[in-house]
């Protein structure tokens, strides 16, 4: 199921479960993956482990500038950071700094449920007025855009495979719960992992 | 070698350490370092909204195998404290710069209350805290810096004394 309706607005909207499945479907080998802190973290980790995934469980608002230095350091790879709109909005200011380096090889994707999941489900501010990618825009991202529809997803899911341009994407998904995939905890055992992985170490 | 030439030498010593990023708020007391840094294409010179993002910065780099540093004024580290948490708990080797302000010969009293807690601030963060008062031991304190960070996966934060950069010109 690829839709579920959103407890706030009643609206059909897509499921972050099936969302992050149908995204890293067909995960080429050269795709590093940087979730943030909470949900996006528990998604990307119920599609099964994977070394080359840096998993957050703090560092709220440094999704996106881990996956800028990680993308700097590693033109031959791809890096998708995709993180919740709690944790984008910490560091929002990133996105300024991001723009201006404009790596090729970083895509910047926020599941935007427009609350904060983890702590209870309380309002954010894209509930109300912000409006992410018009700030990705703003801050000097050239693309940035919408998904709302598995039609979306499907086209983000391709252009994870072969993009050669800096992006920011808002994936607009239903503001419900399921059950939390917890994956490994260590900081340090996820660093040196991640480093084997992609032979930095 | 005259006075005014460290910044100069400490450029050639973050060559030597072969730093690939250098992640920035800017300072008056970086200026130089940063026009090095930003003049050489092996360097990528990262300018920052807030030097938090520095922190997160350099983690990324070590995840792809890129040695980072960060410069920042000592207000700027008052920014960092959580994010340091990365830093900590995977213990990634990171060597910050900071220029020391509200501590001598300082004009704008708005920069004590950081300035005056800088080291026990970064001591509680788990970092290395050597402070450089005089031109000549910048170079051996930075080579030092380096080979701690990254000989241990620590953090090392040198902090470059007001009267090192001198007195700021409020008036010209
Ligand atoms: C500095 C800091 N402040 C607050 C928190 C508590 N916190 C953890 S997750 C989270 C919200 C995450 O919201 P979002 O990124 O939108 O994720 P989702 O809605 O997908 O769960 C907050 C506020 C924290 N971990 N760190
Ligand atoms: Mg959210």
């Amino acid at each position: 199921m690829d839709q579920v309706k959103d407890h706030a607005t009643d609206e059909a909207m897509l499921e972050r479960r099936a969302a992050i499945a149908a995204l890293l479907a067909r995960r080429p080998d050269d795709l590093l993956v940087v979730p943030g802190l909470g949900s996006t973290t528990y998604d990307l980790a119920s599609l099964g482990d994977d070394e080359r995934n840096f998993y957050l469980w703090g560092a709220m608002g440094g999704a996106a500038m881990i996956g800028l230095g990680l993308a700097l350091a590693r033109p031959d790879r791809r890096v998708a950071v995709i993180t919740g709109d709690g944790e984008m909005l910490m560091g929002i200011g990133s996105l300024a700094t991001i723009a201006l380096q404009a790596p090729k090889n970083l895509a910047v994707i926020v599941f935007d449920n427009r609350h904060y999941g983890e702590t209870g489900m309380q309002e954010s501010h894209t509930a109300r007025a912000v409006d992410l990618p018009a700030v990705a825009r703003g801050c000097g991202f050239s693309c940035a855009f919408d998904v709302a529809d598995a039609r979306g997803l499907s086209d983000l899911a391709a252009q994870l495979t072969g993009f050669s341009e800096l992006f920011f994407a808002r994936v607009r998904i239903a503001a419900n719960e399921p059950p939390r995939v917890l994956p490994l905890r260590d900081g340090v055992e996820l660093k040196k992992r991640f480093r084997r992985a992609i032979g930095a170490g | 070698m005259t006075e005014s030439a460290w910044p100069d030498r400490l450029f050639e010593t973050i060559k030597r350490a072969d730093i690939r990023q250098v992640g920035y708020v800017p300072d008056a007391g970086h200026a130089r370092l940063i026009e090095r840094c930003k003049a050489d294409p092996a360097i990528r010179d990262v300018v920052l909204t807030t030097e938090e993002e520095g922190i997160a910065l350099s983690a990324g780099a070590w995840l792809g195998g890129q040695r980072a540093i960060l410069l920042m004024q000592s207000s700027g580290v008052g920014n960092c404290i959580n994010m340091l948490s990365l830093t900590r708990i995977c213990r990634f080797p990171l060597v910050m710069f900071v220029t020391m302000r509200g501590e001598w010969e300082e004009f704008n009293p708005w920069q004590v209350p950081m300035g005056s807690i800088v080291r026990p601030s970064l001591e509680l963060c788990e970092a290395d805290v050597k402070r450089v008062t005089r031109a000549d031991d910048v170079v051996p304190t930075a080579q030092a810096a380096f080979q701690k960070a990254y000989g241990s996966d620590s953090i090392v934060a040198v902090l470059l004394a007001q009267e090192l950069i001198g007195r700021k010109q409020w008036t010209k």
